[in-house]
């Protein structure tokens, strides 16, 4: 079997924190050793709640920031030590969609100049010329071409975000990471997007990235879904076997604290986790979710002394996958 | 028997460089005693002005307001700002969506919620001091003895949205409008809001405006549905009847472009266009460009003629199609493209 397209192993961000004089006194543990990989025109979610890493992990993979530790390979080729000019190439081949399109757009450039930018800055040479080819871009994302030359402020929050999702495409990548790309916008227009986004991986074959805190919107989107919890994956599996039949804890906790619309829905499970998120410089040992665990709750000595051991990375970072659960935890 | 809270037409406009925006236009709402209301729509639909304009917090500035506004027989429109203030905070309360920027930063929580409660009440300061604690109590902060004198930035989100609903709960209103209230929050935090808000509620029998775009949070607290379209409501009916039989077109739309958890379903159906623009309405319903029935309604009333909110078995439609009998339940669910 060929090497996937992207393949993360081990990948660590942590962020030092600086005490007095300067001396680093410890570390936001903010992505911690998180692996997955992401086959071509497939879609891997990465879930979870504010402050998990999700987006950390987007921008460590598109080398805004540099890991702390661990390797990125794309097509097999090791990126972690590109520095400088030697990520123009991955940048051709990696993009990104950012959550919030008013800001990341330069209010005062035009948007036929914002979706020519990679273009230009990567000094490609388009045949037919870049007009062209940005107005073919802004016709694939549903936007008019003759409104090249009109300004961010002019369109609507949706509009916005396809002008960042046509950026994003300018260089034909083979991956695009989206950081939130819905969840500033409305239902109504939230559904035109991940319409779009699908669209265009039928047609290109594009791989996404898809970083969300929308159980639903990941669920309509990916084809595998990872679930972090304070820098690391908790759950990674096929999407089916993740929303049919999870076995983690924080997944069962998380699928069961989303309101249902479905008003006879029998309620299998309705689990309540209780108190914060713990820090990310101090985490639990052992394992990180065991002080909000429903499953840890209701665990003889044994088990509990086996939850603060280290559980090993993988697919299911759990000692007691399926075990019961209570139904609150904490205050 | 009377409602006790009753918006009767409301207009809400506001002068701009650009002309007046319309932000309500038309807004209808009754709400009994006790009851949970949830108010939806999308932004710019009007939700926040219409929770605002029932706080009287329009009333030093320059909207032009019109309508109605009925609070147990009062006419809150036609109160001065003096007048207002018994009911603003004491008899009607408000939670606000992000608690960070509606706590002062530089006040500890508890003297914040102290203060809410001395405004209306003649105590000493030490006895507000304890209402804060036993309230911070009530809401679920651990070691509210201690907690009360934190500052809101030693809070963590969910905390917060707790101390706030503390503040706005401290005068025990009779009615409660929250405004986006989890927006803000992760959907675990979200869970343990909810269900303080619902076990507060039944324990002081106040009635509830509940601010969501999530229709998932009005299934799970809400007992009566109003959704809004453009400054007007559109829709409003039971929970039940909304969600198994949605009348007008952009409720349907909602619905059909709405990810589910359960089921599977492989394509969304959006609702085609944008929302309108609030600085120029369209003469017909405000909802025609987008709307596919427009077309096989006859006479272009859809684009020539505003339609009445026609209220039939308690469920009230804004839509021509509906009231000709032109949509029928069969038909297609969402505007689709």
């Amino acid at each position: 079997m060929s090497a996937p397209l992207l393949e993360v192993t081990n990948l660590t961000k942590h962020f030092p924190i600086k005490g007095s004089m300067g001396r680093t006194v410890g570390a936001v543990k903010a992505v911690d050793g998180v692996s997955f990989t992401l086959e071509k025109g497939t879609t891997l979610g990465l879930v979870g709640e504010s402050g998990c890493g999700k987006s950390t992990t987007g921008k460590v993979l598109m080398r805004l920031l540099d890991p702390t530790s661990g390797s990125i390979k794309l097509d097999g080729e090791d990126i972690t030590g590109l520095k400088g000019k030697q990520l123009d190439g991955f940048r051709r081949r990696v993009q990104m969609v950012f959550q919030n399109p008013a800001s990341s757009l330069n209010p005062r450039q035009s948007i036929g100049a914002a979706i020519a930018s990679p273009l230009v800055e990567q000094r490609i040479k388009v045949p037919g010329g870049i007009k062209a080819k940005v107005a073919d871009l802004m016709d694939r994302v549903g936007l008019r071409p003759e409104h090249a030359n009109r300004f961010p402020h002019e369109f609507s929050g949706g509009q916005r975000q396809r002008i960042g999702i046509a950026r994003a495409l300018a260089l034909d990548p083979d991956v695009v990471i989206c950081d939130e790309p819905v969840s500033a916008l409305d239902v109504s227009v939230q559904a035109q997007v991940v319409n779009l986004l699908k669209d265009i991986q039928a047609d290109t074959g594009v791989s996404y990235i898809f970083i969300a805190h929308d159980l639903a919107v990941v669920k309509h989107m990916a084809d595998d879904v990872a679930v972090m919890y304070l820098g690391k994956i908790m759950e990674q599996a096929n999407k089916r076997e993740l929303f049919e039949n999870p076995r983690h804890p924080y997944t069962r906790a998380l699928l069961s604290a989303v309101p249902s619309v479905d008003l006879d829905a029998a309620l299998t499970e309705r689990i309540r986790l209780g108190g914060d998120l713990p820090s990310p410089s101090n985490p639990p040992s052992g394992c990180v979710f065991r002080t909000r665990c429903p499953a840890y709750e209701l665990l003889d000595e044994a088990g509990k002394q086996r939850c603060s051991t280290e559980v090993p990375a993988g697919a299911m970072a759990c000692h007691f996958p399926n075990a019961p659960l209570a139904a609150t935890v904490g205050a | 028997m009377e409602p006790m809270l009753s918006v009767k037409n409301l207009t809400v406009k506001f002068p701009t460089d650009d002309g007046m925006v319309a932000a309500l236009n038309g807004m209808d709402l009754t709400l009994n005693r006790g009851e949970t209301v949830g108010l939806v729509g999308e932004s710019g639909s009007g939700k926040s002005v219409t929770s605002q304009a029932i706080m009287g917090l329009f009333k030093e500035s320059r909207a032009v307001i019109d309508g109605e506004i009925t609070f147990e027989g009062t006419d809150l429109l036609a109160l001065s700002e003096d007048a207002m203030r018994p009911y603003r905070g004491k008899k009607i309360g408000m939670i606000f969506q992000d608690p960070l920027s509606a706590m002062h930063p530089f006040y500890t929580v508890g003297a914040q919620i102290a203060e809410a409660y001395q405004v209306h009440n003649k105590v000493s300061k030490k006895a507000a001091r304890q209402v804060a604690i036993d309230m911070l109590g009530r809401v679920g902060i651990p070691d509210p003895k201690r907690r009360v004198d934190n500052y809101p930035h030693e809070f963590s989100g969910g905390m917060r949205q707790r101390a706030m609903i503390a503040m706005a709960l401290v005068c025990e209103p009779e009615l409660l409008i929250a405004d986006e209230p989890t927006t803000a929050l992760d959907v675990t935090v979200q869970a343990q809001i909810l269900d303080l808000i619902s076990d507060l509620q039944a324990e002081t029998n106040s009635a509830v405006i509940f601010v969501t775009h999530d229709l998932g949070v009005v299934a799970q607290l809400c007992k009566r549905v109003v959704v809004m379209y453009g400054g007007q409501c559109v829709e409003q009916a039971s929970v039940r009847q909304i969600f198994q039989r949605p009348s007008h077109p952009y409720t349907r739309g909602l619905m059909a472009s709405m990810p589910h958890l359960a089921g599977d379903t492989d394509r969304l159906t959006p609702i085609p266009g944008s929302p309108p623009a609030l600085l120029a309405l369209p003469k017909g319903c405000i909802f025609a460009d987008r709307c596919e029935f427009a077309k096989i309604v006859p006479d272009g009333r859809c684009l020539n003629m505003r339609p009445e909110l026609i209220v039939e078995d308690d469920h009230a439609v804004r839509c021509h199609g509906h009231e000709l009998k032109l949509i029928d339940e069969t038909s297609l669910i969402g505007a689709g493209s």
